[in-house]
């Protein structure tokens, strides 16, 4: 009853759509919660690897480079088994939370510090020299300048995490994924499997696609509105203008 | 292009002190043995130099030779690595600088650094509104008044991105007058521009020497100089080698390395 056109299994898969909803449900929580954290620790590590101070670039260094290169199932089972066994344990989905965003945070600084460095440094200077305080001259005039650069890669880290949440597996967690897995194995509900997989690489589909659409669409309108911009210069005369980049 | 008659200063902000420039006046900018390393490289030695109220000082000298490194040490783009800095009496440090560059020191770039994102009217009342706690009509006003001083009226709606090289510079400037402080610095101002649009920044700044600000101009262009310098400091290897009044230096440089560098721009 395994085949994906047997109609019993995916009767099986919708008298049991609860679980699918249910695991959704604790995906996309898990999810929204880690991608707050993600950019918070994006935003703050990101600003870190691109300020003066030596000492906090380091830092910042540090925590992109051990967090890239090490797998996030290794950072999840670290964090749930290493504290569960010294006595904190902190649930599953505090822990889903936390490993996602810490793992995508380090993604996240990564385009942050991009995004800023993509800006001229003379920005950067006249903003000084009109004595903006640095928050003042990253509010005003340095972010807003990078936000156009970071929002696609950003996205496409929002989908990564997403897809990351089958992660929890490994801990025993009780998003989509896992549910998927002990729905097509489980003692009453086992043996669906084509359904159930298909049903739930829809589920995240239908959650991943207009994200993505979303970036690759913003990224479009920004190459065409740099393009845009260099025509208006040319048009204006403003050779000069153009040396300035 | 036709200017508006109007003054530069506005709601009185500064006023227009004694005509005799750069004579027993304060001391706004002081220097004293700044030195600035960048790495191994020794790019200022032991500058001194000091700018009076209202004074017009034009730095010359080949490039390379810590003009812009010196007036960026002015407001501390630059920190200085040995010395100090001081504006109208109190020295300028890494903790106080925010606050004291607001106050006192505008600037101008070679490469304009306007920002891209904003129009040009909120390119000139950002730092009012955001840092000198003016309202959003009084900024506007004050945008205006300065974009006749500059010729531009009719491009406050503009963005930078669609104005020539020239337009953007006086845009700049006019950003700069909008701060209202006492000191604006301007680091080879004309360098970017196409030949034929330097004229029209030059005559801005023209405009602007016949006021009460005291100015600090890097710049290649002697005639310039010539016309609205008080005082002419010469650089090369990061040293003063020889400061005076237009006159003296234009018509009877001591040092043989003015007198070279000199030749050489004449010519050219």
């Amino acid at each position: 009853m395994s085949g994906i056109f047997s109609l019993r299994a995916w009767e099986k898969v919708w008298l049991y759509r609860g679980t699918f909803l249910l695991g959704l449900f604790n995906t996309v929580r898990t999810a929204v919660f880690a991608i707050l954290l993600a950019l918070a620790l994006g935003i703050l590590f990101g600003l870190m690897a691109t300020s003066g101070k030596r000492a906090l670039r380091a830092v910042s260094r540090v925590y992109v480079e051990l967090i890239q290169n090490t797998p996030v199932l290794l950072q999840t089972c670290f964090l749930y088994y290493a504290l569960a066994f010294s006595g904190h344990s902190i649930g599953i989905i505090t822990t889903g939370i936390l490993a996602l965003g810490i793992y995508t945070g380090a993604y996240m600084a990564e385009v942050v510090r991009a995004g800023i460095e993509a800006v001229p440094k003379g920005q950067f200077e006249a903003a000084q020299s009109q004595g903006f305080s640095y928050l003042e001259k990253m509010y005003y005039i340095i972010l807003p300048q990078s936000i156009k650069i970071m929002l696609p890669p950003m996205v496409n880290q929002v989908v990564n995490l997403i897809k990351n949440t089958s992660c929890l597996y490994i801990i025993g967690g009780a998003d989509l994924i896992s549910l998927t897995y002990s729905f097509v194995t489980g003692e009453n509900t086992g043996g669906a499997y084509a359904p159930a997989y298909l049903i739930s690489g829809l589920l995240f589909f239908v959650i991943c696609f207009p994200l993505s659409k979303t970036a690759s669409s913003w990224e479009t309108a920004l190459k065409r509105r740099e393009q845009r911009q260099v025509f208006a210069r040319k048009n204006a005369g403003g050779k000069e203008a153009m040396a300035d980049e | 292009m036709r200017y508006s008659e109007a003054p530069i200063f506005f709601h009185g902000a500064l006023q227009c002190a004694a005509s005799v420039q750069g004579k027993g006046l304060a001391i706004m900018i002081k220097m004293e043995n700044v030195c600035k390393n960048f790495g191994d490289l020794e790019v200022l030695k032991n500058v001194n130099l000091e700018v009076r109220e209202g004074e017009k000082l034009v730095i010359i000298g080949p490039s390379g030779s810590g003009k812009s490194t010196t007036v960026r040490c002015m407001n501390f783009l630059e920190e200085p690595t040995s010395g100090h800095v001081y504006i109208d009496g109190q020295e300028l440090t890494a903790k106080n600088r925010t606050k004291l560059v607001r106050e006192s020191i505008s600037m101008v770039f070679q490469q304009f650094n306007l920002y891209p994102h904003m129009t040009v009217l909120r390119n000139l009342t950002i730092a009012p509104v955001k840092l000198h706690h003016k309202s959003k009509k009084e900024a506007e006003e004050l945008a205006y008044h300065y974009l006749d001083v500059v010729g531009l009226r009719d491009k406050a709606h503009a963005y930078p991105t669609m104005l020539s090289g020239g337009q953007q510079q006086r845009i700049a400037i006019a950003r700069a007058l909008c701060s209202q402080t006492k000191i604006i610095l301007f680091d080879e101002p004309t360098s970017a521009l196409d030949p034929e649009t330097i004229q029209e920044v030059l005559d801005v700044m023209i405009r602007l020497a016949k006021e009460n600000i005291t100015m600090v101009v890097v710049t290649h262009e002697m005639g310039f100089a010539r016309q609205v310098a008080d005082r002419v400091v010469f650089m090369a290897d990061g040293q003063i080698l020889e400061e005076g009044t237009p006159d003296h230096f234009f018509t009877n440089p001591e040092n043989e390395r003015v007198r070279q560098f000199l030749g050489k721009i004449i010519r050219s």
